[in-house]
């Protein structure tokens, strides 16, 4: 469990980290928390010729509010939005995937940016983006920045819109304000493993009328899944028990989801259905 | 100091980080071994090059089968059969590859990273075979006429061999006629049969430190010295000597610190003898470290197990008056050190605590293309007590009458011991030494009191909750012989080491080991040097396995403690010009009884033993004594495990709230560490029940080869153990009365917590194999 050879460079500044990354795209990889790039490479999955360390890099970590957006950039730690005193239901929202997120070592080194940039489709920060349908920052030394919807960031398993010359640098989430809920349930073996699913849901009641709908599940398909079925079926609808279960059925109905070692499909079915309502608060 | 909760001797050196485990033994100049594993479950070895290997700076050398062809297959350290040795593991991949992860050819380099480079460019031409993963099918052929007469090594030729390693009966009273006497009997009379078919996952021990060796040839002392040995380390040195064509008095082999054993740790592995020929060839330092994925793939797996059972029971009261019994177990691809260990300790522990007047067990080992297996913590047993505690659950369901009720009408009773079953475990007479199996399950229900816990479960179930209660009962066996030996020093100082050949894991062996010796010389524990697994500094140790240590060494150590002080004694009786009845050991000095200022201590008879001083007394050099235990039996402590849980009903996740123990060890030579055994084990019994499984894809290949599909539970998923560790027992057949305390917190943790689900599912029989997964509950609850 050693990796193959390497070169490894530390820029300080983000201007260097493009230059290296522009030299060599395809054999040169960004290294963040380090947290899955590190065992990846150490079953030598991956391979890469170099390492671009962005951790000494300033002025790349930490969160800011902008307008009715929050600002996240990419080296911001998961213990960090853990630990976040952002107020309202996107506050809340953040710190409890946060919490889900590994072990305490883990948060301590994996950061938001590279989550989204590994794109697992049981991770936190992905369902979270595509929740929210976050604004994703990246930047290249050839084409400068450019901004990318979460739409269309995730493509597929590990797969993401970045070009290997980009570095993603921040993500910008909407600020939800009091007339929204939005919670994170998440069913795992052990504490601290990737979920087998995880259901987010957000959602805006105006005089007890569901307004809009944002349901997104993890761990049923090769990327964050947003169930079309399930926020049709609230939006407009009067906010009830019943109702979260019907969207809940709405959506395990519509997932397709893979089998494996974890649960098999009818099994990740069933989950859906369990975890959609504890998102929101109904157990 | 015998029975006290005393600190650990050994935590001092380990909380500061200075313990030295296998790769913190570091030499200059010391290559790196890394192995090349087999990447199919089964297939003909064509080509093995490594010759690309070779050119990579660094590389030193590069070997194959055809390098090493006249090392012979690993040998049995336990329950050798002859039928067995056809299925024994070559050091290097001959021919055929059987596992994934089977090691193919081994590389040696300067640094680990250039080794992993190096095993990289190992070239392998292996034509895959379809693998045989079913250990419930028909028997295939597995070996042909020369690998089994290679494998086998009698020097006479052999026959190809099929799948099926072994099959062997382990039988008392007449099974045939009593069933034969029921049936004719007839009509819906008084007995009964009850069927139960139960399995048992493939998963085992998993230590925090992967194996590991470092070895080196000494010119000057002219000794191979292997560092990192554990467990046995004086069945290695053997092994060791053997297959370096050496003496074993070239030999030395030393136990490091060890981050757990289990029963896997510590066996003799095709890397151990490796590392051992390398250092002799090549002259170098060798180091191999294991990295997780190996571990998962090529140490030892357990568990496995198929049973099918059929029990006459009398409908009245649920009296068991015949087991007709089979097993399965999936060996793996080769038969290890262990030999049939498992198997025959399955077959002999399968009655437990109950009297069962006809029993009969057939078990078949049989060989699939998976890692091989070997004994992991409570081996048999484990197994033996799920099937066997599922079957009596059944009938108390079947019948209507109480699970309590039922398991009271089978017990063994207090006044039948010691109860000799004519059958053999270990290769000794399986005689229950003592025990009183009701009075226990009395005393553990009125502790935690189970009536106040079930009107709980009631009380919840109204509200809604899926919840349960549920427990198993079992009997353990402890302290194998056949010999352990110990030696106790004092020095002019008035210092006290304590050496022997006993072995350390991590169970805090030292610290009881020095309780025993200090009970007897009124002296603190924490004093006393404990020197163990070194082969250069005592003669002879079978090992820390099969929780035989505190039995074992404990009675030598017991032994050994009393000759030196009945020698110190008659040095002061002569000095002090007293009779030797005339004194006693008081904190560490002979003192004249009722006269406490004559007295000599410890130190000051050591130096009156100096050779010439005692030449005059007529004594041997020295304040020296050694002290030896012998038994052909072991002990046999039982227990009592009950688990209360709840399940998820959307997500069919099992939450164990409450996990309670009751044990008796006969006498707790330091509860602390019995409890710390106990909570241990528990986790691991969970981890089998709930979590841990090796599974396989249909071509053979293993899924979980990591942390993130191996499911190890962490502290977040094991409740706070509760424990009542009793003494009703002692043991008749050791001087200190103790039973071992190393296994039983694992032996019926997966009965227990079946027994529980069942009752929370409120479907009897529903959970009749291990581990039990929430997609599985799930279905049942929906
Ligand atoms: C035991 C364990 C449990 C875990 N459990 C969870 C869990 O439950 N949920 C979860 O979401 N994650 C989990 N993780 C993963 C963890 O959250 C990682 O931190 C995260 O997936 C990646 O973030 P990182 O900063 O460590 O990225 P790295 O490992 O450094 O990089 C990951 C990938 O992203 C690329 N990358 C990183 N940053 C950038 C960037 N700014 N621009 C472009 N590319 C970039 C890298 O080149 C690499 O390909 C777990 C990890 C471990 C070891």
């Amino acid at each position: 469990m050693k990796p193959s050879p390497f070169e490894y460079v530390a820029p300080t500044s983000m201007e260097e980290a493009l230059a290296v990354l522009a030299g060599d795209p395809d054999e040169t990889k960004v290294l963040a928390g380090g947290q899955s790039l590190v065992p990846m490479m150490n079953f030598r999955l991956a391979r890469p010729e170099r390492l671009v360390d962005i951790n000494r890099i300033p002025g790349i970590a930490g969160t800011d509010v902008v307008a009715d957006r929050l600002v996240i950039r990419t080296r911001t730690r998961h213990l960090a939005l853990q630990n976040t005193s952002l107020p309202g239901p996107l506050g809340h929202l953040l710190r409890h995937a946060a919490a889900k997120v590994g072990h305490l070592p883990i948060r301590t080194r994996g950061t938001f940016g590279g989550s989204l940039a590994h794109c697992d489709a049981a991770s936190e920060w992905c369902l979270v983006a595509s929740l929210l349908d976050a604004d994703i920052t990246a930047e290249s030394q050839a084409r400068g920045s450019r901004t990318i919807a979460a739409a269309d960031f995730f493509r597929s398993i590990f797969t993401t819109a970045l070009e290997p010359d980009e570095i993603l640098t921040s993500v910008s989430l909407p600020l939800l304000d009091d007339s929204w809920t939005a919670g994170i349930a998440e069913f795992a073996r052990r504490a601290g493993d990737f979920g087998i699913v995880t259901a987010t849901a957000a959602v805006q009641v105006v005089d007890g009328t569901v307004t809009e709908a944002r349901v997104s599940l993890g761990g049923v398909g090769e990327v964050p899944f947003r169930s079309v079925a399930a926020e049709s079926t609230m939006r407009g609808e009067a906010w009830t028990t019943d109702l979260i279960t019907a969207a809940a059925q709405a959506a395990a109905e519509e997932v397709d989801p893979p089998s494996d070692i974890h649960g098999d499909a009818a099994y990740r079915r069933d989950l859906v259905r369990a975890l959609l309502p504890r998102a929101l608060g109904r157990p | 100091m015998i029975g006290a909760r005393a600190l650990r001797i050994e935590d001092p050196v380990l909380l500061r980080g200075n313990g030295r485990f296998a790769a913190d033994t570091v030499r200059a100049g010391e290559l790196h071994m890394r192995v090349v594993r087999s990447p199919v479950a089964r297939g003909r070895i064509v080509t093995v090059d490594v010759s690309r290997a070779l050119l990579l700076d660094g590389v030193v050398a590069a070997w194959t089968h055809d390098d090493i062809a006249e090392l012979p297959a690993i040998g049995f350290r336990l329950t050798p059969r002859d039928d067995l040795l056809p299925y024994r593991q070559p050091v290097l991949a001959r021919n055929e590859v059987r596992y994934v992860g089977e090691p193919v050819a081994v590389v040696f380099a300067r640094s680990a990273y250039l080794a992993e480079d190096a095993a990289d460019l190992v070239e392998l031409d292996i034509e895959p075979l379809s693998a045989h993963l079913d250990s419930d099918a028909d028997p295939v052929p597995w070996v042909d006429a020369e690998q089994a007469t290679w494998a086998a090594g009698l020097g006479r030729d052999l026959p190809a061999q099929d799948s099926e390693a072994t099959e062997f009966t382990t039988e008392y009273g007449d099974v045939e006629r009593a069933f034969a006497k029921a049936v004719a009997a007839g009509g819906p009379g008084t007995h009964r049969i009850v069927e139960m078919d139960a399995r048992v996952g493939r998963h085992s021990g998993v230590p925090m430190e992967c194996r590991g060796l470092c070895a080196v040839y000494d010119e000057a002392e002219q000794l191979l010295v292997v560092d990192g040995a554990a467990k046995v380390p004086f069945w290695n040195r053997e092994a060791v000597a053997a297959m370096c064509g050496l003496p074993p008095h070239r030999v030395l082999v030393r136990e490091t610190h060890v981050g757990g054993g289990f029963g896997p740790r510590g066996e003799l592995y095709p890397e151990d003898v490796l590392v051992a020929v390398a250092a002799m060839r090549l002259r170098k330092p060798i180091k191999w470290i294991e990295d997780r994925q190996e571990h998962l793939t090529t140490t030892n797996h357990s568990r496995d197990q198929h049973h099918r059972m059929r029990a006459l029971v009398r409908v009245e009261d649920g009296w068991i008056e015949a087991l007709d019994a089979t097993f399965a177990l999936d060996q793996g691809a080769y038969v290890r050190t262990h030999g049939a260990t498992v198997a025959s300790l399955t077959a002999s522990m399968l009655p437990g605590p109950y009297v069962i007047p006809h029993f009969r067990v057939v078990a078949r080992v049989r060989l699939t293309n998976k890692t091989p297996a070997g004994t992991y913590r409570s081996p048999g047993r484990y197994e033996g007590t799920f099937a066997r505690e599922r079957l009596v659950d059944k009938i108390a369901d079947e019948l209507g009458l109480g699970r309590a009720e039922v398991r009271r009408t089978n017990f063994i009773r207090a006044d039948q011991m010691p109860y000799e079953r004519p059958i053999q475990a270990m290769g000794t007479h399986l005689v229950h030494d003592s025990g009183d199996y009701a009075l226990l399950l009395d005393k553990v229900s009125e502790t935690f009191d189970f009536a106040g816990i079930r009107a709980e479960v009631e009380r919840r179930r109204a509200g809604g909750e899926v919840v349960g209660f549920g427990f198993g009962f079992f009997v353990e066996k402890s302290g194998i012989g056949p010999v352990e030996g110990a030696r106790v020093t004092v020095d002019v100082a008035g210092q006290v080491t304590l050496t022997c050949g006993a072995s350390s894991v991590g169970q805090g062996v030292d610290t009881v080991l020095a309780q025993v010796v200090a009970e007897q010389l009124d002296i603190g524990h924490d004093s006393i040097r404990v020197v163990r697994g070194r082969t250069d500094q005592f003669e002879y140790g079978r090992g820390a396995f099969a929780t035989r240590l505190a039995v074992m060494a404990g009675s030598a150590a017991a032994n050994a403690a009393e000759n030196l002080a009945q020698k110190a004694k008659r040095v002061a009786a002569h000095q002090l010009k007293v009779s030797v009845e005339e004194l006693e050991l008081r904190g560490g000095s002979v003192v004249v009884v009722g006269r406490p200022e004559e007295a000599l201590a410890l130190g000051e008879i050591a130096g009156l033993l100096e050779p010439i001083g005692a030449g005059r007394l007529k004594e041997e050099p020295g304040l020296s004594t050694d002290g030896w235990f012998r038994t052909d039996h072991m002990t046999y402590p039982y227990g009592l495990h009950a688990a209360l849980v709840r399940v998820d009903r959307g997500t069919g996740q099992l939450h164990i709230e409450r996990f309670i123990v009751g044990y008796d060890v006969g006498r707790a030579l330091n509860p602390t560490l019995v409890e710390g055994q106990i909570a241990g084990g528990v986790a691991q019994g969970i981890g089998g029940a709930v979590y841990e499984e090796f599974r396989y894809a249909d071509d053979g290949t293993p899924t979980c080869t990591t942390f993130m599909d191996y499911l190890v539970p962490t502290l977040h998923e094991i409740p706070d153990v509760e424990m009542l560790v009793t003494e009703d027992a002692p043991s008749p057949i050791n001087p200190l009365g103790v039973k071992g305390a190393g296994e039983g917190g694992t032996t019926a943790v997966a009965a227990a917590i079946a027994s529980a689900v069942d009752d929370a599912l409120r479907i009897p029989d529903a959970i009749r194999s291990v581990p039990i997964r929430p997609a599985h509950l799930r279905r049942l609850l929906a």
